[in-house]
């Protein structure tokens, strides 16, 4: 192992001598009690060399799907758009790729930049007034924005919810309310699929309404109705929004929304195995001083030359203390870069084209699951990109397994997604998301893999029987 | 009118009290000492209750922000608040200069006069003052 550690056996030696002891074990011994210690060496295969490691390496990475290797029809929160060749080009740039905690406006104008038309381009996909420079994902936004409502509005403590928001959302907002003062009220979504029964659980008590639309089923909420009744009770509203929704749907500050949040992996951030993704809260100016993390603002400098600097730090915990809103000091900034670049090359037009690609594909699977035998929609109604559909035969996890062997990810079961989610009511469905980027033909391989996992299914039947 | 500020009431958290008597009831005047807004340099913002809220005496009813630092603002007295001086947060430069005129934040009517008694007079806020410089 000595070709992979920096410290020679004289460094050790001197080390140990300066500080006065015989050797590691002896300082280990001093403070870790035996019985705590493990007694046997590492259970580890011997040293490899780097050919015979960099093919081992090579062959567990080719048991991996991918995006690349597979059709991808899995959804759930994280999405297979396309992401042009510039974005990648853009975010390799060492200046950017390798920066560390780039807020030091005297070395970090490119970036501070970078940030500023962030948070510009989210304010305008937002419809809000003030964007921050970016938290971790989607779901920890929407924390930081309940977080954010419940330090706003004074004396109240209840966050009214549905199971139609990610489920993994709500696993998040439950962690994060142990030891706070706040009651969580999850309302079960209709059999449409929406969350208008949490209407009747907005009262005078609660301090604020977390929704999601389009929601975690791909339908589409009344986010106004929502808003206006949130309002009439003096509660705050906050959206979990897709950010490519907005190429056709209203933007959540034009329906009376005062905190949007959304999972911004679906800017030209690639799937990743999971992350780390994109986190994108905005809210209304009055609530500017609640919102957490970074902000980075447009100001002059002493010559009069525009620049970059971290503003409103106030708000944040090296100042406010335990007042802050949030423990973030950090953001997502290469992320955010991608995102920005992303949107950029898209522009408005390019937003809304893909929007339409999704609706219209999106809507064709729909109609392919809705006319086979084994399987049915759970929900009728308009969808964005996203659908939800039951097996009838209840196999949703030795499906999607058997159509991954067959090169086609076909959709993310409910009831992988979070322990108890939706209460166990679609445990026997699964999620399947259309993006821009599938075409008829993989469709086709689409719905001919599940026939084809239904035949061997039957057959597998037949076998046992 | 202008308020001569050793005639007034202070608490330890630096806010000042003019207490005065409307028809029987005592209405309690509240701003910011001089003292704490020189300690806390530059303000750039303050947030305010609203009208009608009630509080507890010692209980945060707002806070004022400066380029360096938070300061929650204390109520020396429990009560509620019947007025609040809403342009104030627009004209911090205001306070700034005049603490104990134009700079008073809010009005509240007094509803247990136990707090007042805690209050220092100015001599004893001057030698508290004195103490933390």
């Amino acid at each position: 192992m000595k070709g992979y550690l920096f410290h020679t056996d004289d460094d050790r030696r001197e080390m140990l001598r300066s500080i006065g002891a015989e050797s590691i074990d002896e300082i280990i011994d001093g403070q870790v009690p035996q019985a705590l210690q493990m007694q046997r060496p590492l259970d580890l295969p011997p040293a490899a060399d780097e050919m015979s490691l960099e093919a081992e390496l090579r062959s567990l990475a080719a048991k991996n799907c991918s995006v690349a290797s597979h059709i991808c029809f899995m959804g759930a929160g994280a999405y297979d758009h396309f992401i042009p060749a510039v974005v990648d080009e853009m975010a390799s740039r060492g200046e950017y790729y390798t920066s560390y905690t780039p807020y030091q406006a005297e070395v970090s104008q490119g970036n501070l930049q970078v940030m500023f038309e962030y948070e510009t381009m989210v304010s305008q996909i937002s419809g809000l007034d003030v964007s921050n420079a970016s938290l971790y994902d989607g779901g920890s936004a929407a924390t930081e924005a309940v977080l954010m409502a419940l330090a706003s509005v004074k004396k109240r403590h209840k966050v009214v919810t549905s199971d139609a928001v990610h489920p993994q959302y709500l696993e998040i907002l439950r962690s994060y309310l142990v030891g706070i003062e706040a009651e969580l009220v999850v309302v079960e979504s209709d059999e449409s699929g929406c969350s208008d029964p949490l209407i009747d659980a907005i009262d005078d008590e609660t301090a604020c309404v977390l929704i999601q639309h389009p929601n975690f089923f791909g339908r589409l909420e009344q986010v106004q109705k929502i808003a206006d009744t949130a309002h009439e009770k003096g509660a705050l509203v906050i959206q979990s929004f897709d950010p490519i929704s907005v190429g056709l749907l209203k933007r959540p500050g034009d329906l009376g929304v005062d905190i949007a949040v959304a999972e911004g992996q679906s800017l030209g951030n690639p799937l990743a195995y999971g992350g780390p993704y994109l986190g994108i809260i905005a809210c209304r100016k009055e609530l500017m001083r609640r919102m957490p993390g970074r902000i980075a603002g447009q100001t002059i400098d002493r010559r009069g030359n525009r620049c970059w600097v971290l503003t409103l730090q106030t708000r944040e915990q090296h100042i406010r203390r335990e007042k802050a809103t949030s423990n973030i000091c950090s953001n997502q900034t290469l992320l955010a870069l991608r995102a920005t670049v992303y949107l950029s090359l898209l522009g408005p037009q390019g937003l809304k084209e893909t929007a339409e690609h999704c609706v219209v594909k999106a809507n064709l699977a729909r109609d392919r699951f809705a006319a086979s035998e084994r399987f049915e929609l759970v929900h009728s109604g308009p969808v964005f990109k996203e659908f939800l559909v039951r097996d009838r035969e209840a196999d949703v996890t030795g499906l999607m397994r058997r159509a991954a062997a067959e090169g086609v990810l076909a959709g993310v079961p409910v009831s992988d997604v979070a322990e108890g989610a939706c209460g166990g009511r679609y445990d026997d469905c699964f999620l399947v998301a259309v993006t821009e980027k599938r075409t008829e033909t993989e469709l086709d391989r689409l719905m001919a893999v599940l026939d084809a996992a239904q035949v061997a299914d039957s057959v597998h039947l037949a076998e046992t029987v | 009118m202008s308020r001569d500020k050793s005639k007034l009431l202070y608490a330890e958290t630096h806010e000042w009290v003019d207490v005065s008597d409307e028809g029987g009831q005592k209405i309690a005047t509240i701003g910011i000492s001089d003292f704490a807004i020189e300690q806390l340099n530059d303000l750039v913002y303050m947030d305010l209750p609203e009208v009608g809220k009630t509080f507890d005496s010692g209980e945060e009813f707002g806070e004022v922000e400066s380029v360096k630092a938070v300061s929650p603002l204390y109520c020396p007295v429990a009560g509620e608040i019947v007025e609040v001086h809403a342009d104030l947060p627009d004209n911090l430069d205001g306070l700034n200069d005049d603490p104990y005129d134009f700079g008073w934040v809010i009005k509240i009517k007094v509803s247990d006069d136990s707090g007042l008694a805690s209050l220092m007079d100015y001599p004893t806020y001057q030698k508290q003052c004195a103490e933390s410089a």
